[in-house]
């Protein structure tokens, strides 16, 4: 089948659910769509089922930062509809503080540890996952690494003096 | 017939029919011709120490294809990879339940210093943690660079002194790192 | 695995035993625990533990301008580089609108198709020696070798190879390489041949990995199982074929699937994807001979880096170098996710750019980070040796892993 014109989900989105999910753009052709944390599991769901759709395969899910924003922290998910060859962008922008976001597991096994990577780098909290913990840092970690004030290097070393670096 | 050549006699006295030495030298030609390694792989030069295992470049004529995947019976210790700091105490872990005499390899730049890897979670180097005797420099080093780091390990194992362990200077090193 | 009965803890006669199977451990290759309960042989759960070898590659991409991130995807599955490299020169090269001349694809065809052999020589030669049988695995390295070999007249390095540049190669191939390459695939299918003939109807191969480890092609895809794995199962995904980059259209490729997704299968497409990179190898030296021999880089001077004679020598070049490695040429902003056919599966990148020199936001989507998660449900009822293959035949790479 040939891939889905991004008009015609524009306009199926904009149907169902009206002003809750705002179109941010098509980047070289990738549709991008914005949702609130509340309409977000209707929203995967309905492109997951629609017979017309069938974005039934969950490519991706992560995370982004923007200190500078009111609602810091985003959650992206990319979903694929094998069928059709289309692919689709949403993004959830959640405030610091309140990262709350309801899990993907309940439509996609897979979601389990992208959610999980998603909470290890940016504490991205996703109510109602199995079992969330850190998955690639240790254990008892308290910062989460990806977001922008967490330096790359570790601030403990004391081999490293600035002055062999020119700094 | 293949070339077959003998590791050279040590130096010794050599009169008609006898032949003496001392024992730190016999053993060590004797070990540093049969030593066990234990892989420690963890990543890329894990790849290349596979490349230097098989038929190509093969480690066997050193005396080496014995690998032994248990720390007790393991004479070398070849860190190959970046160790995270989650991995630091299971490296430290397996290096003290090796048995002395124990010789340690950090191969590669990451196991050496961290490498490119100047981050959080990587440890920077493999001597934060324990002892190392040979480093082998290299992203990944290439098996010739493998082979020479451990021509080098079977340079010092031949040159030892059998009482190493007994040695004040081996003795403070260790305690450097909190082993006794 | 839904043919084994499962013991619980309510069961009179059980008696549950814990073993901790890694982080270092022989039969794993590579660094990841699993926390396994055991019934005898038989597994009743497992817990995964992950993030050994985090090396924190997205938190040093944010810091690094984009040429510099080349050699950061090589580390990430290193036993096929090239394929991360070129798929990451792809996604700047999708954000910065840079056409590539039809030469410099073909080009990246064939380095590309060479790691994927590679690689499934180092998979399918450990799954015989974990089944057993050491030889075919010393006979593939052999041919690994030679590719290997082949690199190094292309970029001068054997693994972690940086191979090419954002917009084509850093060099041309030489003559050498070209000869190499000829050898190789007159050499390569002999031995193809000899480790089929070792493996597919070898009684004790077939009876160790047929219907270990099954899966369905719903579970396949619900896990977002991608590459080798998922074609096991029997769904016909190939980035390759669905979302052609670097000219795969121009090529005429199978796309193998399996039957019923377990290890047997994963072994069988791997087998038939190596034939079926050496048939798009073929074909792309044939191309070549009709394309301009002295092509091998697009020409984009603001993103790629002139050689050095000409810095010394010419003004033109002299502030183009400087202009890049300073990062002075302004970027989109926007965002782009680009996706190739890795050994693994789908390999993806998704950038988000500020306009500046190094990535606001780098995100790699790795298959053997999202394929490795079922390996503890799946196990659950296995066999412990059975649990070893299943591990082998995933191909999960530490490295891509843990990212």
């Amino acid at each position: 089948m040939a891939a889905i014109p991004n008009e015609d989900i524009v306009k199926a989105i904009g149907d169902k659910f009206a002003d809750a999910v705002t179109v941010i753009g098509e980047p070289y052709g990738l549709l991008t769509v914005e949702s609130g944390r509340e309409q977000i599991i209707d929203l995967l769901t309905f492109l997951k089922t629609d017979p017309s759709f069938k974005f039934t395969f969950l490519t991706d899910i992560t995370g982004i930062h923007y200190p500078e924003q009111e609602k810091q922290i985003g959650v992206i998910y990319h979903l694929h509809s094998l069928t059709t060859n289309t692919r689709i962008r949403i993004k959830v922008f959640l405030a610091d503080g309140d990262v709350h976001i309801p899990t993907a597991t309940v439509l996609w096994e897979g979601a389990n540890w992208m959610e999980r990577e998603t909470y290890d780098f940016f504490g991205v909290i996703f109510d109602g996952h199995p079992d969330l913990r850190r998955i690639l840092n240790v254990d008892d970690m308290t910062a989460f690494p990806m977001r922008k004030e967490f330096p790359l290097e570790d601030p403990n070393r004391v081999d490293k003096k600035d002055f062999y670096f020119g700094r | 017939m293949s070339d077959i050549q003998l590791v050279d006699a040590p130096a010794g006295v050599e009169g008609a029919g006898f032949f003496a030495t001392s024992l730190d030298k016999v053993i060590g030609i004797a070990r540093s011709n049969s030593l066990w390694p234990l892989p420690f792989a963890t990543s890329c030069c894990g790849i290349e120490f596979m490349a230097t295992m098989a038929s190509h470049y093969d480690l066997s004529r050193f005396g080496a294809e014995r690998l032994s995947f248990s720390p007790r019976q393991a004479d070398l210790l070849m860190v190959m990879g970046t160790i995270a700091k989650k991995m630091a105490p299971v490296l430290r872990q397996v290096y003290l339940q090796m048995a002395e005499p124990r010789w340690v390899m950090a191969v590669g730049a990451c196991a050496s210093s961290g490498g490119i890897f100047d981050t959080y979670s990587v440890l920077q180097g493999i001597d934060e943690v324990i002892p190392v005797d040979v480093y082998v420099p290299g992203c990944p080093p290439r098996p010739e660079a493998i082979i020479d780091g451990f021509m080098n390990i079977q340079e010092l194992v031949k040159t030892e002194s059998l009482r190493r362990r007994n040695e004040p200077k081996y003795q403070e090193l260790l305690a450097k790192y909190g082993i006794q | 695995m839904q043919n084994h009965p499962v013991y619980t803890d309510n069961d009179p006669q059980s008696e549950l035993s814990t073993l901790n199977l890694g982080p270092t451990h022989p039969a794993t290759h590579g660094v990841f625990q699993n926390v396994l309960q055991l019934d005898g042989e038989r597994i009743v759960s497992g817990v995964s533990t992950i993030g050994y070898i985090h090396r924190a590659f997205e938190k040093i991409a944010e810091h690094r301008p984009f040429y510099q991130i080349t050699p950061l995807t090589d580390r990430l599955n290193y036993c096929s580089s090239p394929i991360n490299n070129m798929g990451w020169h792809m996604t700047v090269e999708k954000l910065l609108n840079i056409q590539t001349p039809k030469r410099v694809d073909y080009l990246r065809v064939i380095v590309m198709e060479l790691a994927r052999i590679a690689d499934h020589i180092v998979c399918n030669g450990v799954l015989g020696v974990d089944t057993g049988a050491f030889t075919g695995f010393l006979y593939m390295m052999e041919q690994r070798e030679a590719i290997y070999e082949i690199y190094e007249e292309v970029c001068g390095s054997r693994l972690t190879t940086n191979i090419g540049r954002i917009g084509g190669f850093e060099r041309n191939f030489n003559s050498r390489a070209f000869d190499k390459l000829r050898a190789f695939l007159k050499s390569f299918p002999k031995t193809l041949k000899e480790f089929e003939g070792l493996f597919n109807r070898n009684r004790i191969f077939v009876d160790r990995t047929r219907d270990v480890a099954a899966v369905t092609a719903e579970t396949a895809l619900s896990y977002s199982w991608t590459g080798p794995l998922l074609r096991a199962a029997g769904v016909d995904y190939d980035v390759r074929a669905m979302n052609p980059y670097s000219s795969y259209e121009d090529f005429e490729f199978e796309v193998p699937v399996g039957d019923n997704g377990d290890v047997y299968s994963r072994f069988l497409v791997r087998n038939e994807e190596m034939w079926q990179s050496l048939r798009i190898i073929e074909q792309a030296l044939v191309k070549l001979d009709k394309e301009p021999g002295d092509i091998f880089h697009a020409d984009v001077p603001e993103f790629y880096l002139p050689p050095k004679e000409e810095v010394y020598n010419n003004m033109e070049a002299l502030i183009y170098h400087f202009k890049i490695v300073m990062g002075e040429i302004p970027t989109p902003t926007t965002e782009v996710y680009h996706s190739v056919e890795g050994t693994n599966g789908e390999l993806g990148f998704y950038l988000v750019n500020d306009g500046g020199r190094s990535p606001y936001r780098l995100h790699f989507r790795r298959p053997s980070f999202i394929n490795y998660q079922m390996y503890a449900p799946m196990s659950r009822g296995m066999l412990l040796s059975d649990a070893i293959i299943n591990m082998s035949s995933l191909n999960v790479i530490a490295g891509e892993l843990d990212a």
